[in-house]
């Protein structure tokens, strides 16, 4: 006996409908590249790491309560392992685990944020210039060129040193500046595949340059933006570490990883190796967690093209 | 090949004039304007106005640039107030010092990076390969302040066998009759570079290695090595060349922090110093020295490409 719930259910599968046929292989693909992501051990450790370092900083102040505002004079550069205290507290009496956590929550919040805002100007950046071609290109990318040929750090620090750097400016900051890789490979992706006989072929079919837009050029673009927007992440964390490193980066009581270890560089030869060591290597942690998942994906993506 | 030479120089032409244009945006973009950035919080509103009137600040935007230009085409990059000596100067002083630091530590990465590369080609996907990209991998992740902070800690602590601090010559001569002194920033800036450099070895010596004519050369019975030393090494540097120049402003950038941390009176640590003290004018002066230098470097480094390769130069000026 067959419910009228089975017969739909049946015929969903049996006879999809025409905007279905196309969309089957595209969803078989991401599970292919799912798959390849998943073989990849060190992508895995990737995700892994970023998860476990994000899960640490933004729910760990939930269950672990610090004071990170007001300095406690009485218990300044106390050792690890003093109660109350499992990584000790900095010169000022901050505890530095707590610290950590909401140093930690800043370098992720900006490094994302800044790769995100990087990302999306530099692809609409390099897809407006590989379409329109001809002389908007040649402008469009001839600034790109100034602007890179501009070592990034100068061009941060000049910023930062006309305004006030806080977290929402140190995301303009570095995602205005970092989106002209990401314009480059975007506008060189958009260039070759706007004269591919496939795509030729659906225009002279009578598809719209939105439907190339939409069906084939977006589906063959994104895997190379996203594989840069990690990588994107992950220089932007460092360029944070930079600034904080340099002077620029935000005051206190706001703090960062970077900031954390540059005020750690001079506790160097104080002993107060807990207050160097921990922010360090949260920083390489974190980018090296966004480095394996950046090459997982990229293999992820390229098998996609490959059996494409 | 003088077609190509003629195409690149105009469009290096074309950047630097953008350059300008960027630099002169954003002199006007300084708080309270470019006479206050110069002068002071102290000036009074009639120093403003006679500073503005000597530059030309108060005339149009149109004039005004081509002022700007025209005074940097005089080697005028401005005046710090609180140097109290003028941009070009300063530069000038410093500018020679960064460069050698800069080529030093470009040398030393080409040299770590090319064997590097070549091993973990020929070795693709077995454990040197593994322990490199690995190595590569984590000093790329490292910041290079944190880097230097391990070096200073290792070679002037535990093992104190080279001096924490670079050199404080006044001048370049002075800086390098300090050879020791110099080997810990060079090492610090040259690490990332080498993470960068053989990985990029490492991939166009596997693209070529699985190119016919490496084929034609192994089949015609040659040893492993003679196909990779004789045939394969010389193509796959190449692209290398075109490496140095697009690395430039990374190298800069990098020599920033390194200057800042072991204290080497180069460009980077003026450029510091003034961004801590708001001195628009070094600011100013030295982002756009620094920008003209990358554009030059990237410059040279395509023309030493084309001279090297001529598939290049072809392709240059057949479009």
């Amino acid at each position: 006996m067959t419910t009228p719930a089975e017969t739909t259910g049946m015929s969903e599968g049996t006879s999809p409908g025409p905007g279905d046929a196309d969309d089957t292989p595209v969803r078989g693909l991401w599970r292919q590249g799912v798959e390849v992501f998943c073989e990849n051990r060190l992508a895995l450790v990737g995700l892994a790491m970023f998860v476990l370092l994000a899960a640490v900083c933004f729910l760990g102040p939930l269950f672990y309560h610090t004071d990170q505002v007001h300095t406690d004079l009485a218990a300044v550069h106390l050792p690890p392992g003093t109660d109350g205290h499992p990584l000790g507290t900095d010169g000022v009496g901050y505890d530095q685990l707590g610290r950590l956590m909401l140093g930690g929550q800043t370098s992720i919040i900006v490094g994302l944020a800044a790769g995100i805002l990087a990302t999306v100007v530099g692809t609409v950046w390099g897809a407006v210039a590989g379409f329109a071609g001809g002389w908007v290109d040649a402008a469009m990318m001839r600034l790109v060129d100034a602007m890179m040929s501009i070592p990034s750090l100068f061009l941060f620090m000049l910023l930062a040193a006309i305004v006030t750097p806080s977290v929402s400016m140190l995301i303009l900051i570095i995602g205005a500046f970092a989106w002209l890789g990401p314009a480059r490979l975007v506008r060189g992706e958009a260039l070759s595949l706007r004269s591919r006989e496939y795509i030729q072929a659906m225009r002279s079919m009578g598809g719209t340059g939105g439907r190339a837009v939409r069906r084939h050029i977006i589906p063959n673009a994104i895997g190379t933006v996203i594989v840069n927007a990690t990588f994107q992440v992950a220089d932007a964390i460092l360029y944070v570490a930079y600034l904080s490193f340099l002077g620029l980066g935000v005051p206190p009581p706001a703090a960062n990883w970077g900031g954390m270890l540059s005020d750690g560089l001079a506790d160097t030869f104080s002993g107060h190796w807990w207050l160097l060591y921990p922010p360090g290597i949260a920083i390489i942690l974190i980018v090296l967690a966004f480095n394996f998942i950046g090459d997982g994906l990229r293999d992820a993506f390229e098998v996609r093209l490959r059996r494409r | 090949m003088a077609r190509y030479l003629i195409v690149r120089l105009g469009q290096a032409l074309v950047i630097v004039v953008l350059v300008t244009i960027i630099t002169f945006v954003i002199l006007h973009l300084l708080p309270g304007g470019a006479a206050r950035a110069t002068l002071g919080k102290e000036a009074t509103l009639e120093q403003l106005a006679a500073f503005d009137h000597e530059m030309g600040y108060d005339r149009p935007w149109i004039q005004q640039y081509v002022m700007y230009v025209r005074r940097l085409l005089h080697g005028d990059l401005g005046y710090s107030f609180q140097l109290n000596q003028s941009v070009t100067e300063a530069i000038g002083q410093r500018l020679p010092k960064t460069m050698a630091l800069s080529l030093l530590s470009t040398l030393l990465a080409v040299v770590a990076a090319v064997p590097l590369g070549v091993v973990q080609a020929t070795r693709r996907n077995r454990w040197p390969d593994y322990t490199i990209t690995s190595l590569s991998l984590l000093a790329y992740a490292t910041p290079i302040f944190f880097l230097g902070l391990m070096m200073i800690i290792l070679f002037s602590q535990v093992w104190p066998i080279l001096p924490p601090e670079a050199p404080q010559g006044f001048t370049l001569g002075e800086v390098l009759a300090d050879p020791a002194g110099l080997v810990l920033p060079t090492v610090t800036l040259a690490v990332v570079t080498v993470a960068v450099y053989s990985r990029y070895v490492r991939s166009s010596m596997v693209d070529n290695l699985n190119e016919n004519y490496v084929r034609t050369a192994r089949s015609k019975g040659l040893s492993e090595r003679r196909v990779v030393v004789l045939h394969t090494l010389r193509n796959g540097l190449f692209p290398v060349i075109t490496l140095l120049g697009m690395y430039l402003p990374a190298l800069f950038s990098g020599a920033l922090v390194v200057e800042s941390l072991f204290n080497f009176p180069g460009m980077g640590q003026l450029f510091w110093q003034a961004a801590l003290k708001r001195d628009f004018p070094i600011l100013l002066g030295v982002t756009l020295i620094i920008s003209v230098a990358t554009v030059l470097g990237a410059l040279l480094a395509d023309i030493l490409y084309a001279a090297v390769d001529p598939r290049v130069r072809l392709r240059g000026s057949a479009s």
